[in-house]
């Protein structure tokens, strides 16, 4: 097992390196940098930048030295201290922007995921097992339509729900007061009672999905001679059902967390915009716009890195819950 | 099966005749083609059906949005800005009944309370609807003029908004119709481009495997690494503002297409892995046919039904894409129209809670994907026709 972990995180380590080089590259790819736009707002308000103040501005932002340079160093103070660069549009370091959005940004991702699941093994057991009956209907039917409604319609439609007929608010993750108030016991307690309509947003189409998988396999494991086995020895349905099918069908769930929260994370970009999360979502909308590289880049990184690493974790869990594939990996 | 088993005589004359029927049934199936095959088992799926109707309505739609629509895409009523949807009514108010269809006019109103202008219906002044109605010119497909439209109303003070008006009153359910051309074109003109890279690279990945397939492997591992949405995003803010709509268009669907052929890929590689261990692909190499020859007439026809399933399954993700992107702000722009451009105008809470109709484009979008799902899910049960 432990042979099977150290080398998935060998492995892992060039996919981080050249996802870090596709961040910063596609950051650099639109044309012109921060300063040019700075000089075409100047240009508007009637002020003239001169070549020389232009080219102190290019030094002191490390913009006149070629691109590898630029992305070393970027990549050292990263690595080194911690620090993904400075925000010129913010006029603030990055790490200091994006530190709590970001802790939101996982917050909200893992307790969607953790959501999805409650609701959608139960329900695609329930699924399996009552293949065509009403109920079994009803959930196919809401599953499918939670498969073709994206998350951010569904924002807005909720938005429109909530506004017209009962009058409440539902955007944002915080009570007015507690926008900007520091980490607290009430805070926390704030953002629980706020948290459940952007979790029940962004965990539809997860939801739906895992309920059509677990459905699908779990029909698959029922019709197999095991199962027919352990019936005819006796064993009681309840145990013989939790214990062998279900088993073997949440395989994919476990599987699934690393693209599962690669679709959160670029769901909730989305929907944090149309809700006014304070996640990184908007923030990368509007570093984007104003062609602030080193905070758009960082971002970028940032849940990619983090879609690795959730990829990495389960694919341990996948090992650890299934023994095929952890065997196979000592052979 | 075929083979009559020894059976005792049966007594009864119909049963002998059902039983003949079956046995032509049977031996229709025996000599059927694999597509035959396929479109009797995808007939039975109702839903897939329902969906496929519908998607060659919105495409018919979008072909001729011009003639479609009762309004050019940018006829603007200067007076009627936001103005709410206009019903189509049969009974007026005093409970006549018309044969002939029609609207009220709408007239400008303030709430007492909030002084928000708003309109009201005009009942004094009815505007009836006509079929073919000749009115405001366009240029159909850009390039032929007319000005002949589906139904209108006829009077150049009189109004039809059946979905309502944006904020520079203009007629949202034409917006909407002119929108699904765009909409819905760059699905598929983004499917077709996935495919042209997905077919080729996976194909060359399945077949000739060896280090091709693993670094080809790993490059799609790398870019689906990536989460989607905020990858779109950085690439499009990448196009420059100031470029022309053909190009804004056809940069967006390269855009898409970037993460879109991976999955074609993955399909291809997949099942030419499996199909060139078949004895046929043997049987044809020792018989000496060169390698295009066996991939485009013998591995080519066996996967195709596959990859039609996975295209009609990943237009649907490029069509939200395009409204995803358009919505923040970052795909099409105006004066290019698409459902995404539209939903623009619904980003907050305001404009939401007042003018709700402009929600309505998503209705089309949901809808639109919906259908291309149970129509995807109909294609893939009846891929292949010869499982159970």
């Amino acid at each position: 097992m432990l042979k099977y972990i150290a080398r998935r995180v060998l492995l892992m380590i060039p996919t981080l390196f050249l996802v870090s080089v596709i961040s910063f590259v596609i950051i650099q790819l639109p044309p012109g940098d921060y300063l040019t736009s700075v000089v075409a707002a100047m240009a508007t308000t009637g002020d003239i930048m001169t070549q020389d103040r232009l080219d102190t501005l290019k030094a002191e932002y490390g913009l006149d030295q070629p691109v590898y340079v630029q992305y070393g160093k970027w990549m050292w103070n990263i690595v080194s201290r911690g620090h993904f660069g400075w925000s010129w549009h913010w006029n603030r370091p990055v790490t200091e922007m994006i530190a709590d959005r970001l802790a939101i940004t996982v917050i909200l991702s893992l307790v969607t995921m953790v959501f999805t699941w409650v609701v959608a093994l139960p329900i695609g057991v329930y699924s399996a097992t009552h293949q065509y009956s009403k109920l079994d209907y009803l959930f196919t039917s809401i599953s499918f339509v939670g498969l073709a409604t994206p998350g951010f319609l569904l924002a807005l439609v909720l938005i429109w729900i909530s506004v017209a007929y009962f009058s409440q608010n539902v955007a944002g993750l915080f009570s007015p007061e507690f926008v900007d108030a520091p980490w607290s016991m009430a805070r926390i307690v704030d953002m629980l009672k706020h948290i459940w309509v952007p979790v029940v947003i962004l965990g539809t189409s997860g939801t739906a999905g895992l309920i059509r998988t677990m459905r699908g396999n779990l029909l698959d494991e029922l019709h197999k001679p095991y199962v027919t086995t352990a019936r005819a020895k006796g064993l009681e349905e309840r145990r013989l059902l939790w214990k062998y099918p279900v088993r073997v069908a949440v395989n994919p769930f476990v599987s699934t967390i690393g693209w599962s929260l690669a679709g959160l994370f670029s769901g909730s970009t989305i929907v944090a915009v149309v809700l006014g999360l304070p996640t990184v979502g908007p923030l990368l909308l509007t570093a984007l716009l104003a062609q602030d590289m080193y905070m758009a880049g960082s971002i970028l990184f940032i849940i990619s890195f983090l879609t690795v690493i959730g990829t990495l974790i389960s694919d341990i869990l996948l090992a650890w819950v299934d023994p095929r594939i952890r065997l196979e990996g000592e052979r | 099966m075929a083979n009559p088993a020894p059976q005792p005589p049966t007594p009864s004359q119909s049963a002998q005749q059902a039983e003949g029927q079956a046995a032509a049934g049977e031996e229709k199936i025996h000599t059927a083609s694999q597509w035959q095959l396929m479109w009797w088992k995808f007939r039975r799926h109702r839903m897939a059906i329902a969906g496929g109707i519908f998607i060659a309505i919105m495409y018919f739609v979008a072909a001729l949005c011009e003639f479609l629509a009762p309004y050019p895409l940018d006829k603007r009523f200067a007076k009627f800005n936001a103005a709410p949807p206009q019903p189509i009514r049969f009974v007026d108010a005093e409970g006549r009944f018309h044969l002939r269809p029609f609207v009220y006019a709408l007239r400008e109103y303030s709430d007492p309370v909030t002084w928000r202008l708003t309109y009201q219906d005009d009942t004094t002044k009815m505007a009836p609807i006509y079929l073919f109605v000749r009115r405001d010119g366009y240029k159909f497909w850009g390039r032929w003029a007319g000005n002949l439209h589906l139904f209108g109303v006829k009077g150049e003070q009189e109004t039809l908004f059946l979905l309502g008006t944006d904020n520079l009153g203009r007629d949202l359910y034409s917006r909407i119709l002119y929108g699904a051309r765009i909409s819905l074109s760059i699905g598929l003109v983004g499917v077709l481009i996935s495919l042209a890279i997905g077919a080729v690279l996976g194909g060359i990945s399945g077949y000739y495997g060896g280090i091709t397939d693993t670094i080809l492997q790993r490059t799609i591992e790398l870019l689906r690494s990536i989460p989607t949405i905020p990858l779109w995003m950085a690439l499009s803010a990448a196009l420059p503002p100031g470029l022309p709509p053909q190009q804004t268009y056809f940069g967006i669907t390269v855009i898409l297409s970037i993460i879109g052929w991976t999955g074609l890929a993955r399909v291809t590689r997949g099942k030419v892995l499996a199909l060139r261990e078949e004895d046929f692909v043997m049987a044809a190499r020792i018989g000496g046919t060169s390698e295009l020859r066996i991939i485009v007439r013998h591995l080519l026809p066996s996967f195709l039904s596959h990859l039609i399933v996975t295209v009609t399954l990943s237009i649907p993700g490029m069509i939200l894409g395009e409204t995803s992107l358009s919505f923040l702000g970052l795909g099409l722009r105006p004066p290019v129209t698409s459902w995404g451009v539209l939903l623009q105008d619904a980003q907050n809470i305001v404009a939401i809670a007042h003018t709700p109709w402009k929600l309505l484009p998503a209705l089309f979008v949901i809808a639109t994907v919906f259908a291309f799902n149970f129509l995807g899910d109909g294609l893939r049960d009846a891929a292949d026709p010869y499982a159970r």
